[in-house]
């Protein structure tokens, strides 16, 4: 990729949108015209250049747009941002996967130098030069994962594993869908994903923690995950859902295409090397209906799964109030064609 | 699995005590060997003419230390070849694999202190925790027994890096550990970590649950090398074919004999990662995996394929 980064907002006068190349590269998470829960875990490995896949961090157009929107979460409430005292470890493996990965695939953007443990970071589009030692958290202006975490898309969690669990002990979360890591930390995999519903009968969570205790260094996986938001904002949380909430009333048939987005969650775990913890990133995409229905294929498909999906869901995903409104706006672009396995553009 | 498995050279084989030797890995690409975290093991696949040996090792440390990897190894009487060969036919230069480092017996680094006890071999994973220790600071002691002082690998090595967190122990001579009182005296919020023979760790860990310590402080990794037994027959359901497990091979072992693939990861009846389906057996099934519950040992359904056999003619399984 070689864009210029996007200056938009994702907030009051909410001017994100995405370029034609943007929309094109949307991880569009229905394979087929109905939904509903899997464990669809597949190898984290490298996808087609210009993809979502091609890194395992993926940066793009919404880079430094959405590190100010971050930083404006963190400065109203810094319990997004939260590490308990025995995850200084993972804390720095988080740190060395993030700014290596990053250097190795944006070199037009990140650098790091490393001799010994004395690093050189330098992030171009942040304006950030920073000289520290790696594993001494008082050379960095904030703790390892907090520094790191400013400068990179998408949320973070690190689960600490001991007696056959995880344990959500860390996180940077600020452009989550609705859950909230200062409730959530400290608790166990079954204990966070308590609220999900259907799921727990059909023992998803029993197989995905199975799965993951024995996940591997160096073979990440990863996952889609969806929901919808009404207008562009990627602070979607419990603590401001009296900022948000009430959007989900202001739908209506003309404003469809701009309010209504999907938004979707590329999720991929890491098993961290020192530490064993694993790290769980949740890289978020928010499309607008009007810029999703410029691919026909998406067109067909999107009135077809949120017709067919169980009411639990929709209630789930918060979607009740505007479903019917955005079926019938969807309704035209849906010609009775067949669609094409699979979730990419034709 | 063997999909990642890493190229390595024998860089230096060393005898450290009565039968042990230490090995040193580095990676045939030159490129950095992976981090790992103490009490990690890997998987090392060698070739012995015809048969291929994998066996899992503690890694030892230093940590950080991505130039090369280190294991010991114990000559045993009972070894299923992997420990002979090791000792008879690994020499500097060869080639071999090994997995990415996998942990089972990881530090809960909540604790406020941890105690360290290993038994003969039982040191290797231990080192690396100390190693780990001593580098964030957290208070550790190590409690270490050997049989002879000439079978104590790495005392003085360990004794020059923690000093007077060092405890020796000689089980021929009088010298052996107070468990008891060990025990009892430790302040709360310790861990223990305990590696060494079987009966070494069941004393262990019955003596610290009589003296009140919570399950979740006692953490233990066992050496479960698959045992030999008597010859048995596996019919493979899904794909219509008998194997037959010979006296000194687990199901997995000759499972990858017959050119199958099942899936693994520890080898060693820890990880889970190797349970199967058994739908019928015409004898017992001798569970020797540390996993499956005793419930579900009891029940027969589940058979961990690495490390336990059957007592029997012919066991059907779900592959």
């Amino acid at each position: 990729m070689n864009q210029e980064f996007k200056k938009t907002t994702f907030r009051d006068d909410y001017t994100f949108y995405n370029s034609p190349e943007s929309i094109r590269r949307f991880p569009f998470p229905f394979w087929e015209d109905k939904y509903m829960y899997s464990v669809n875990i597949e190898p984290h490995v490298k996808g087609p250049a210009g993809s979502v896949y091609e890194f395992p961090i993926d940066i793009n157009e919404h880079y430094v747009s959405e590190m100010a929107d971050r930083a404006i979460v963190l400065k109203e409430d810094p319990l997004r941002c939260q590490a308990l005292p025995h995850m200084m470890l993972a804390q720095w493996d988080f740190l060395e996967l993030l700014m290596t990965s990053m250097a190795r695939d944006y070199p037009q953007w990140f650098s790091l130098t490393t001799e010994g443990d004395h690093w050189h970071w330098i992030n171009k589009p942040l304006g950030i030069d920073q000289k520290f030692t790696f594993g001494d958290p008082s050379t960095l202006p904030q703790e390892p994962m907090e520094y790191i975490g400013r400068q990179c898309q998408g949320d973070f969690s690190i689960q600490d594993q001991r007696d056959g669990q995880l344990w959500m002990d860390a996180g940077i979360i600020t452009t989550q869908a609705d859950w909230s890591l200062d409730f959530d930390v400290g608790m166990n995999f079954m204990e966070w994903h308590g609220p999900v519903p259907l799921a727990h009968d059909m023992k998803v969570f029993d197989r995905a923690l199975k799965f993951l205790l024995n996940l591997q260094l160096g073979q990440p996986v990863r996952r889609l995950n969806w929901t919808m938001t009404i207008n562009p904002r990627l602070d979607t949380s419990p603590e401001n859902f009296h900022k948000w909430g009430s959007d989900r009333t202001t739908v209506t048939p003309e404003n469809v295409g701009d309010k209504v987005h999907l938004r979707v969650e590329l999720q991929a775990l890491f098993r961290l090397p020192r530490s064993n913890a694993i790290l769980f990133s949740i890289r978020g995409y928010l499309i607008k209906l009007r810029e999703l229905v410029t691919v026909p294929k998406w067109g067909r498909r999107l009135p077809r799964v949120l017709g067919s999906l169980p009411m639990e869901l929709i209630d789930y995903k918060g979607i009740t109030r505007y479903r019917d409104t955005t079926l019938e706006w969807l309704a035209k672009y849906d010609d009775g064609q067949p669609t094409s396995p699979g979730g990419g553009p034709d | 699995m063997s999909g990642a498995d890493i190229p390595v050279r024998v860089a230096r084989v060393e005898t450290v005590a009565e039968r042990i030797k230490r090995i040193r890995f580095v990676p045939v690409d030159g490129r950095p060997l992976p981090t790992f975290s103490a009490g990690a093991h890997t998987v090392v696949t060698m070739r012995d003419g015809a048969k291929t040996i994998k066996n899992p090792y503690s890694l030892m440390g230093p940590l950080g230390d991505t130039t090369g990897y280190e294991i010991s190894v114990l000559r045993t009487n009972n070894s299923h070849g992997g420990s002979q060969f090791v000792h008879e036919k690994l020499f500097e230069g060869a080639f071999v694999t090994i997995s990415h480092p996998s942990n089972l017996f990881a530090l809960d680094l909540r604790a406020r202190k941890h105690l360290l006890i290993a038994g003969g071999i039982g040191i290797t994973p231990i080192m690396a925790m100390a190693d780990q220790l001593h580098q964030i600071g957290t208070p550790f002691e190590l409690h270490y027994s050997t049989r002879t002082p000439s079978s104590g690998a790495y005392v003085d090595e360990l004794k020059q890096r923690y000093g007077r967190k060092i405890h020796h122990y000689q089980t021929v001579s009088a010298r052996r550990i107070d468990l008891a009182n060990l025990l009892s005296q430790q302040p709360l919020g310790t861990h223990l970590y305990v590696c060494g023979p079987d009966v070494m760790i069941e004393d262990v860990l019955r003596l610290a649950r009589e003296a009140g310590w919570p399950e979740q402080h006692l953490h233990a990794e066992h050496f479960t090398s698959p045992r030999g037994g008597l010859p048995f027959d596996v019919e493979l359901a899904k794909s219509a074919r008998t194997v037959r497990v010979k006296e000194d091979e687990s199901i997995l072992q000759a499972l990858e004999s017959a050119g199958l693939e099942p899936p693994y990861l520890c080898r060693g009846g820890a990880c889970g990662q190797c349970e199967t389906a058994v739908l019928s057996c015409d004898g017992n099934i001798l569970h020797y995996d540390h996993y499956l519950t005793d419930e579900e040992k009891e029940q027969g359904r589940k058979i961990m394929i690495c490390v336990s056999r059957i007592k029997g003619q012919r066991v059907t399984l779900d592959l």
